[in-house]
């Protein structure tokens, strides 16, 4: 931590929130509000005779409300920066008649109450979001009884109250009556793996957690009893499976199954109730303290950062990599990084080791000076251009602008261009062409495909990244599927135009199957979410000038859904032979009278 | 490898397209399905191929050369290799044909191997004639492609790391000590995050500051 404070290159701006990004990769532009300190960081020495004098007493946010602070105060002793900051909020104000006592005592004459919150640019290449979590709140959990019953901690709670730098200087005391507990239980799983309250995912560290805070208790309390009521204990990591043996070998005691219900007793104690799943009966406990092992929840800025820079969040809230197993550290968008619990919960090695992936993944787009754009961008045809704005309403990169009100003709801006192809697909007036991927190249292939007996052919639109992927994995895995089956791939699936459709039943298709990445998958942000759309939108037509929709069919199949893709090809083969000649015919002619 | 240089330029302009189609055997993986030599005759008679002919493996070195050499000798600027996925070789030859003047991006893959061969081992015939449907429709596609070019664009050495967790104090570390300007954010006071509120932490046991 004091390594940050003091690196020559790092520049530590604290009390400060991103507010927006602009740009693209290698060119990000980001306004930061850095809120006012009132305390000068770069002359305060941490002497501490301000908070001595300053009459607010507060709850301690580091001690998690176990502690108390002033209004003015240093967060914790380790703290960079180490200055002395003041909760505006909290200050009487500095009208020398109602206080500023800290301003008369402090020596150097750091206080200042005219400070005001900054308003900061950065230029930047590369971002890393390292967010972080914030741990379940487990008042919902009623049946525990946290907040109603004082002797029931959270792990970080508890966390405090053992710490030697703590509230209690590390003595384990109990909230309500200051004696040492005999007993301490530990609630797993609050807020995890529970459909109904907190998240249904894993948080990874709480077993663990668990465990070394037993050893802790032993290593103290020789005496104390310590009961753990857990679903599964999961000790997977390097080294995590001896603590956990070292924990029972010193006598801690794990209880498989989780509580129903925890009552307060006369004397305080904490009266449990849990059906034991070893011998299947109903077995009360009571405990002195109880420490619930709170989950993780994504840190509360995730979702606004996620907005204001266009990232993509799990059904969990937390951030989505561009590939859970290629690229784990990688944002969709170029340039963008995560680390640590942002992208989803872990331990402490976890979180170093994706730090350090994640800056060197960064420095690998860095280290040249500068950075070349793919080709395959979209390129607008100015002259055809209506200046609707259509085609910067369904970027998902916000890479075309285009001024609607004085009629200005659309512009990409290449660098964050990503090549998916949906504006061209969504132009009611051709004027963008996809390079790699025009109208001419694909309309060449579905005709080329359907030049002879297009009767027999099964016509599939596949992203490379999902479906056409998934396709290759089929054939790795040597899966049969009919032959007539024909791929044309594109980047993406909203690539796919209306008129490649049309083309397709025109030339006599008898089905055609559009596939692309699951919706929340997509390799560009939510371009599918426009396919899906486009779809439902030709579907209606179908229906209303007389052609059957079901030959029009969408799937969505991921890159490891081998047996999704061929089972989804014997599926379109049905379809296909319910397809008659007589239909194939009517559909010709109705579409030729158009 | 020394640079051949290419008796044409690259393709696109107004010259009528030179193709040319290999149509791989990928030792059997293609061939034990897919008549490779039908597939390679069929595809002689379509509109602007200049030389098509079946290899035994494509991405090899003597695959790679031959090819090269077909380029410069019948002035092709335009290829399409029928082999595996691009999705894993289409860098390989875009390499290739890169090397010998050809831009890149005048290259189209059919996919015989994952998408053909493999998928329907069963029925020779069957697979065939859809090889030779999949060639045709790359020699269609390859026919309209345009060369392209990367484009370089300027850059800033600096990263923003958003919070001062174990995980942005790790990562702005590592970017300040490899060289690079580094901008850490942090919301709180003090940077920290969850990490420093922990007393020890597993598995070494030891304070977390």
């Amino acid at each position: 931590m004091t390594d940050v404070g003091r690196h020559p290159r790092i520049k530590l701006l604290t009390l400060s929130e991103v507010v927006d990004v602009k740009g693209y990769v290698g060119n990000f532009k980001i306004k930061i509000l850095k809120k006012a300190r009132y305390v000068d960081e770069t002359s305060c020495t941490a002497c501490g005779d301000c908070a001595e004098v300053c009459p607010v007493v507060r709850p301690d946010e580091f001690n998690v409300g176990l502690g108390s602070r002033k209004a003015i105060y240093s967060p914790f002793a380790q703290a960079v920066p180490s200055s002395y900051l003041i909760n505006s909020k909290e200050c009487l104000g500095h009208n020398p008649a109602v206080c500023s006592k800290c301003v008369d005592v402090c020596a150097k004459g750091c206080i200042d109450f005219h400070m005001s919150d900054e308003e900061i640019i950065e230029e930047v290449g590369t971002i890393v979001v390292a967010t972080g979590l914030t741990p379940y709140d487990p008042t919902e959990m009623d049946e525990y009884g946290y907040t109603r019953f004082e002797n029931v901690l959270t792990s970080l709670e508890f966390e405090r109250l053992v710490n030697a730098g703590g509230p209690t200087k590390g003595e384990m005391i109990r909230p309500s009556d200051r004696n040492h507990p005999k007993s301490v239980g530990f609630i797993q799983c609050v807020g995890s793996r529970s459909a109904k309250k907190g998240g249904h995912y894993c948080s990874n560290i709480c077993c663990m957690n668990t465990v070394k805070s037993s050893l802790i208790i032993k290593e103290h309390y020789p005496d104390v009893e310590v009961k753990v009521f857990y679903i599964d204990i999961r000790a997977f990591g390097k080294g995590f499976e001896d603590l956990y043996t070292r924990s029972r070998r010193m006598g801690t005691q794990y209880i498989r199954g989780l509580p129903g219900s925890v009552e307060e007793t006369d004397e305080g104690t904490m009266r449990v109730a849990v059906e034991n799943a070893a011998t299947g009966k109903l077995e009360f406990h009571e405990l002195d303290m109880l420490v619930l092992a709170q989950g993780m929840k994504p840190a509360p800025s995730t979702q606004r950062l996620q907005e204001i820079m266009g990232l993509q969040l799990t059904s969990d809230g937390f951030y989505l990599e561009a590939h859970p197993k290629l690229q784990p550290v990688d944002a969709a968008t170029r340039g963008i990084f995560f680390a640590g619990c942002a992208e989803g919960p872990k331990d402490i090695k976890e979180s170093v080791t994706q730090a350090s992936a994640a800056a060197m993944r960064a420095i690998r787009l860095m280290h040249k000076g500068e950075i070349t754009s793919e080709p395959i961008t979209s390129t607008i045809i100015t002259e055809k251009c209506k200046a609707c704005g259509k085609c910067a309403d369904v970027c998902p990169y916000n890479a075309i602008s285009v001024d609607v009100k004085a009629k200005k003709p659309a512009v990409v801006n290449t660098a964050a261009c990503a090549g998916c192809g949906t504006c061209a697909a969504e132009c009611r007036f051709d004027a963008i062409s996809m390079n790699h991927f025009t109208d001419t190249q694909i309309i060449n292939q579905v005709d080329t495909m359907l030049d002879e007996a297009p009767e027999n052919k099964i016509l599939t639109f596949a992203c490379n990244w999902c479906s056409y992927a998934g396709a290759d994995y089929a054939g790795v895995s040597r899966l049969q599927y009919p032959a007539n089956v024909h791929l044309i791939r594109v980047m993406c699936s909203g690539r796919v135009d209306e008129k490649f459709v049309w083309e397709g039943f025109r030339k006599g298709a008898p089905v055609v199957l559009v596939s692309g990445c699951h919706i929340g998958d997509c390799h560009y942000i939510d371009a599918n979410h426009w396919t899906e759309k486009r779809v439902a939108r030709i579907h209606k037509k179908m229906e209303r000038i007389g052609i059957r929709s079901e030959r029009l069919q969408l799937e969505w199949i991921s890159a490891a859904e081998g047996i999704r893709f061929a089972e989804t090809m014997k599926k379109m083969e049905a379809i296909r032979q319910s397809v008659t000649a007589e239909e194939i015919a009517e559909t010709q002619s109705i579409l030729s009278n158009l | 490898m020394s640079k051949p240089t290419p008796t044409k330029p690259s393709g696109g302009g107004d010259q009528d397209p030179r193709i040319g189609v290999y149509v791989c055997h990928c030792g059997l993986n293609i061939a034990q399905s897919v008549d490779c030599k039908r597939v390679a005759q069929k595809a002689e008679s379509e509109k602007g191929v200049v030389l098509s002919k079946d290899i035994v493996y494509a991405c090899s070195e003597p695959g790679q050369q031959e090819i090269k050499q077909d380029i410069i000798d019948k002035g092709l600027d335009r290829v399409v290799i029928a082999s595996c996925s691009p999705r894993l070789h289409e860098p390989t030859f875009k390499k290739m044909i890169d090397s010998v003047g050809l831009n890149p991006y005048m290259l189209d893959m059919a996919n015989l191997r994952e998408q053909c061969s493999w998928v329907h081992m069963e029925d020779k015939e069957s697979a065939t004639q859809k090889a030779e449907t999949l060639v045709n429709m790359s020699v269609a596609r390859v026919r309209d492609l345009e060369p392209l070019y990367e484009e370089t664009l300027p850059l800033t050495k600096k990263t923003l790391v958003i919070g001062g967790g174990v995980a942005g104090i790790q990562a702005a570390l590592d970017l300040a000590d490899s060289g690079y300007e580094v901008t850490l954010v942090e919301k709180n006071p003090s940077i920290g995050g969850v990490m420093a509120q922990i007393d020890k932490t597993f598995p070494t046991m030891d304070c977390s500051i």
